[in-house]
């Protein structure tokens, strides 16, 4: 699938390393192509649990940790406008819901993006990252004219729920730029990088596919999470 | 972080007994665990910047401890404790990691706040 022009390229996720798997192969083809495209984290992940051992951290210094981790991230990407949006690991669901609209309304106002990318709600599995998505999808809502809203679902009643992704984005061409990505956030993907190097090594044509075919949901507005908010 | 020798971690619990202090706590399994393993009973409890002040702390049992710090009205204990640090800050961190490296239970006490 070739990649559509877009004005801007919003990505919204809760935690440094929710692009790396998913996401970055196609944030670095939007920034290849001359597409502007920001990136708002919205928390530094200092709730992750991989604190080695023996420990590499403790849970006061990971946020450090993983703050550089995202830059040098963004780095691997090519990506310039990074924002780090200061909320709490683990907390999103708990702050005010109507704070967390706001929170993204500033960002699309800000960036006029034509396609914004985060989780499909329901199907994104973390608290946060599940209200990640209900705050992207209601700014979204209230908006009159709408952009595009692409979004990563892998919860395990996905395919039941969702069917197949209907956009599948070969990211071959910035294959290792991804790579880079994913090994930026080796505090949290040491494990998962070794098993999957290991299996590409032995030509392993699964996670050859995985690795390099990203997959979104276009959010479907006739079938909307909720009614209204 | 190292390992927890009892006598030390004692002695820094000590130092901390009869002042106010703030407390951070947790215990988790990850918010994938009930992803992963469809049956499983996913709960845990989070508590950050609480102000104690205890008249007892002590470390019982062999490794993984369990440390518990009495309060004239009621107690803080953690089980699962595997390592500590006394960090740059006098900030004594307490922690229990499972065999592949995943912090399981966490018990921290400093005179000041912690970070946001």
């Amino acid at each position: 699938m070739t990649i559509e022009a877009e004005r801007h390229v919003l990505v919204v996720f809760p935690h440094p390393d929710d692009e790396a798997f998913g996401v970055s192969g196609t944030i670095s083809s939007y920034i290849e192509q001359g597409t502007p495209v920001t990136y708002a984290c919205l928390t530094l992940g200092e709730m992750g649990r991989n604190l080695g051992n023996p420990p590499f951290a403790t849970r006061e210094s990971l946020p450090d940790i993983r703050k550089q981790e995202l830059l040098a991230s963004a780095e691997a990407m090519g990506l310039e406008d990074l924002r780090m949006m200061g909320l709490r690991d683990k907390t999103l669901e708990f702050e005010d819901d109507e704070k967390m609209v706001q929170l993204i309304t500033e960002l699309i106002d800000e960036t006029n993006p034509s396609l914004i990318i985060t989780f499909y709600p329901n199907y994104a599995v973390h608290p946060d990252h599940e209200a990640t998505a209900r705050a992207v999808i209601r700014a979204v809502r209230r908006m009159k004219d709408r952009p595009k809203l692409h979004c990563v679902a892998f919860a395990n009643d996905t395919l039941s729920g969702l069917g197949k992704p209907d956009i599948v984005r070969d990211i071959s061409p910035v294959r290792e730029r991804k790579m880079n990505s994913m090994k930026a956030h080796i505090s949290q993907t040491a494990w998962m990088l070794e098993e999957m190097e290991h299996k590409l090594a032995q030509g392993d044509t699964e996670t050859e596919s995985w690795l390099v075919n990203e997959r979104f949901y276009t959010y479907r507005w006739d079938e909307d999470f909720e009614e209204s908010f | 972080m190292e390992l927890v020798e009892p006598k030390k971690l004692q002695t820094a619990l000590d130092a901390f007994a009869g002042k106010d202090v703030y407390l951070h706590l947790e215990t988790t399994n990850g918010a994938y665990a009930s992803h992963f393993n469809e049956g499983f009973f996913n709960a845990g409890a989070f508590i950050r910047n609480v102000l104690i002040n205890f008249e007892l702390g002590k470390i019982v049992g062999d490794s993984p401890h369990r440390v518990g710090l009495k309060l004239p009205y009621g107690w803080v204990y953690a089980q699962g404790i595997t390592h500590y640090e006394l960090d740059d800050h006098g900030r004594l961190l307490l922690a229990g990691h499972d065999a592949s490296g995943k912090l399981a239970v966490a018990l921290e006490l400093s005179e000041t706040p912690f970070a946001y």
